[in-house]
């Protein structure tokens, strides 16, 4: 993997927490959405206390069997995937999930996926009774999905019309994942912040489809599925910059980020906070490593609070 | 929590075995000493624009010397990146995952069938050094033989060889130079069938109490349907295109019979609740 080491001697007090809508993040680290489960896996690898927060893979009102395999598929510089937001549902979520993350000191955020508002409205109504919840994650993005999904995330007065009817319901703050297949990403996040969300975070994967010249057919049994990984990167930091000159709200940036220096950009064209995703795959570690990194960063620049870096490029 | 991590792993030898299939030996201490047979690992790339492990499964391990051995066929990039590698070099490796084989179920006095199919093979290794009970190994090849020595090492061996041209052109080659009374059915001094390892079950009248089986999705839906009609205990280990392989992206996921206690819908993870599983409890 490629890294940029920074060296220096001494030590500055530094700090790296940062806040989305009123909720304090140790350090501006997190998950992404579907790559990280709820933390159990990955927890046997990295100490979840550790993260800024733990995004949890897309639950829904009901459990969702998701697509069928193959589900993945490898490209230059990242992957492919249809997993088709297979969830356990909201109740095996609360009962299992949610007590396993309430023992870490590192904020739950929870990903909300459905097909229709109602379903989307039953999720987020569940989780205002879950004291474990910091922040909820409204997926209107997802590629892989027939119905619900990224059919909501499309075009702006659908994103409008669902972030506010979410916001009538939700107890917790709410932020909109949305999508990079579209003409212009900043039309999105406006619509977003019309309608009220606390915070936005983006990207989802784009689409893309992947052919098996061996076999001659889909490498994907869903023939289209969601690029993600470092490829995307350059993608995801000129959507984040775009949408950073466009909204007040905080920006979660995510889209390929594998070292430090791939979340410093992200951070610098304006994001609040940052997610790893399919960097996990390739380092159980990853996230610890991006943390220790741009903590590194800081203290060799001479950096006191993270807070100074967040747009700091315009 | 928070203990587990990949491990970079020095290759000790690393050899063509047949064509596109490589045997690999690597020192990884504490992978040799805990994997059991039918757990695989996750390999990792050493290009950085190669993204996700690939997961192969555990031939058998040295724990004496602290190795591990990996018989593989080169399949795509990754795998041709893996065998292009020689001694001294390394890889990084995280494992043992997944349950393998239940080594129970053929306690001494029982007989199993240890049936591999093509690169399904070599788990049969292991798992036949491992079982207290009787060891009846059926490897089906498609035509060019490998591991025979080793899979004839610890119990009684049977070869299906499917193509027809390369079971004539072995068993010429080798029945010319056998006094072995089963020369005009043998390919390297161990008794063939040609067809698949079905036909040679039947052929040879063989008997088990118990099944253990990986191998294409083909051959393991017959093997589950001739274990059901014959009323055996039958396990079968699946493969699946994986991501992460420690049970986080679902990825890998086969269809059960039953709803899963972890996803709640009809599907089992591979990585993680596999890759082995009683046939019963698949949908292939």
């Amino acid at each position: 993997m490629l890294r940029l080491m920074w060296f220096c001697e001494g030590m500055t007090m530094i700090n790296t927490k940062v806040s989305i809508a009123g909720v304090e993040l140790k350090n501006p680290v997190m998950t992404a959405s579907g790559t990280f489960g709820s933390g159990m896996e990955y927890g046997e690898f990295v100490d979840l206390n550790r993260l800024g927060g733990v995004v949890t893979k897309g639950v829904a009102n009901v459990p969702w069997p998701g697509n069928p395999t193959p589900r993945v598929a490898e490209i230059r510089g990242g992957m492919m995937n249809a997993i088709g937001l297979q969830n356990p549902g909201i109740e095996t979520f609360c009962s299992r999930d949610l007590p396993f993350l309430a023992d870490y000191d590192t904020a739950v955020i929870v990903n909300v996926c459905g097909h229709t508002t109602e379903e989307y409205l039953d999720v987020v109504e569940r989780l205002s009774d879950e004291n474990t919840v910091d922040l909820l994650e409204i997926n209107i993005s997802c590629p892989n999905v027939k119905c619900g999904g990224i059919s909501f995330g499309q075009n702006p007065d659908s994103v409008e019309t669902i972030t506010s009817e979410i916001k009538k319901h939700a107890k917790q703050p709410v932020i909109m994942k949305l999508s990079p297949n579209v003409t212009d990403i900043s039309d999105l996040a406006r619509a977003a912040e019309a309608g009220g969300a606390d915070a936005i975070s983006m990207i989802n994967t784009l689409t893309g489809m992947k052919i098996d010249v061996n076999r001659r057919t889909f490498a994907l049994a869903n023939r289209t599925g969601g690029v993600s990984g470092p490829a995307i990167h350059p993608i995801a930091v000129r959507m984040v910059y775009q949408s950073a000159q466009a909204v007040k709200i905080p920006i979660i940036g995510m889209g390929g980020i594998a070292s430090a220096e791939d979340a410093l950009e992200f951070i610098l064209a304006g994001a609040t906070a940052v997610a790893v995703g399919t960097a996990s795959f390739r380092n159980p570690h990853a996230t610890i490593d991006v943390i220790e990194g741009i903590e590194n960063y800081m203290q060799c620049q001479n950096i006191d609070d993270i807070r100074s870096l967040i747009g700091a490029v315009r | 929590m928070a203990e587990k991590s990949i491990q970079k792993a020095i290759i000790l030898s690393q050899e063509m075995i047949a064509d596109q299939i490589y045997s690999m030996w690597l020192k990884a201490e504490p992978i040799a000493k805990n994997a059991l047979p039918g757990q695989f690992v996750s390999v990792y790339s050493n290009d950085s624009g190669r993204m996700l492990p690939r997961p192969i499964s555990i031939c058998e391990t040295d724990a004496k010397r602290g190795a591990l051995r990996l018989v593989y066929r080169v399949a795509g990039k990754g795998t041709a990146e893996f065998a292009g590698y020689h001694a001294g070099e390394s890889l990084e490796i995280l494992g043992p995952l997944g349950n393998g084989f239940p080594l129970e179920e053929c306690p001494a006095g029982q007989t199993a069938f240890l049936i591999g199919g093509g690169i399904g093979i070599p788990p049969m290794v292991e798992l036949s050094k491992r079982l207290s009970g009787n060891v009846q190994v059926i490897a089906g090849y498609r035509d060019e033989l490998f591991l025979t020595d080793e899979l004839a090492a610890n119990g009684k061996l049977y070869l299906s060889v499917e193509n027809e041209a390369a079971f004539r052109k072995s068993n010429t080659v080798h029945s010319a130079e056998s006094d072995t009374p089963c020369s005009k059915s043998c390919l390297n001094g161990y008794p063939a069938t040609h067809g698949n390892v079905l036909d040679c079950i039947r052929e040879k009248n063989l008997q088990a109490d118990v099944i253990f089986a990986c191998g294409p999705t083909p051959m393991l839906r017959a093997v589950k349907t001739y274990a059901q009609e014959q009323g055996i205990r039958c396990w079968l280990s699946l493969e699946q295109r994986m991501a992460c392989g420690i049970g986080a992206c679902l990825a890998c996921v086969c269809d059960s019979n039953e709803v899963d206690a972890h996803s709640q819908v009809r599907n089992k993870r591979i990585c993680k609740e596999g890759p082995v599983f009683a046939a019963a409890d698949v949908v292939l």
